[in-house]
């Protein structure tokens, strides 16, 4: 278990190699530790600054009904919004809600799949967090039959 | 070092769809070895893509993305011929970059 000392010092000694190499994306928000770490919807959009999330058809999240291995779950999310900053996907009842964060930028669209883990049956979430700050979701239950998350 | 990453964009109409497969451990850190000790998190936190050297998309990744890690996005005004790159870091402060054309 690392510190979080010496996970800061890490992180500097990486962000300054990287600095130097000029790989370092200008506009890019650094790694939100804290978003990771809180386990609702709620706190993770407080973590991200973002408004009080409210559901919307316009967001969609895809992902089965029932998952038989909950090692890999695949999981979409997207929205039809205008204007979105970053799209999220939750998984409720991990041990941490978020799985991951995407930053949006023009050229992309606001479409992201990937695949999660999924400790037991829970709600998952799309969240569209847009420029203004405001943060709509959409939801979907996923039944696991045998958990991801190993122990 | 890491095994290379399997990319694969294809255009169609305007923009291509890139579908890419990282290979990692992504080890959640809740897990217990045979002796009853935490394996240590070991995954990828962060992202980057790139078409044609400019940064298109970013993304932060918890240790709840699978083992061996799928991505799939879109990148509006890509054609074929353009490259596709990816990066990816994780808390070990390892990383890997793969580059792919658009076919």
């Amino acid at each position: 278990m690392q510190t979080r000392r010496e996970t800061l010092k890490h992180s500097a000694a990486v962000a300054g190699l990287l600095a130097t190499t000029g790989l370092f994306p200008q506009h890019a928000l650094a790694y939100n530790k804290a978003a990771f770490e809180v386990k609702s919807l709620a706190e993770v959009a407080k973590a991200l600054g973002a408004g009080a999330p409210v559901e919307s058809k316009d967001v969609t999240i895809g992902g089965p009904d029932i998952a038989e291995n909950g090692a890999v779950v695949p999981l979409t999310a997207s929205t039809t919004l205008t204007g979105v900053k970053q799209i999220l996907i939750l998984v409720e009842k991990n041990p941490a809600a978020m799985v991951a964060l995407f930053n949006v930028t023009d050229a992309v669209e606001a479409n992201f799949a990937t695949r999660a883990k999924m400790g037991q049956s829970s709600d998952v979430y799309a969240v569209a967090i847009m420029n203004d700050g405001k943060a709509f979701f959409a939801k979907k239950e996923v039944k696991v039959t045998l958990g991801g998350c190993g122990g | 070092m890491a095994d290379p990453m399997r990319i694969r964009a294809q255009a169609a109409g305007d923009k291509a769809t890139v579908r890419v497969l990282m290979s990692h451990e992504m080890e959640s850190g809740q897990r217990k070895d045979s002796a009853g000790k935490l394996v240590p998190a070991h995954f990828i936190n962060e992202v980057s893509a790139s078409h044609n050297g400019k940064v298109v998309m970013t993304a932060d990744w918890g240790p709840a993305v699978s083992k061996n890690p799928f991505l799939q996005f879109v990148v509006k005004g890509a054609k074929a011929g353009d490259k596709i790159s990816i990066n990816w870091k994780d808390n070990k402060g390892e990383s890997r970059t793969d580059e792919a054309t658009v076919s």
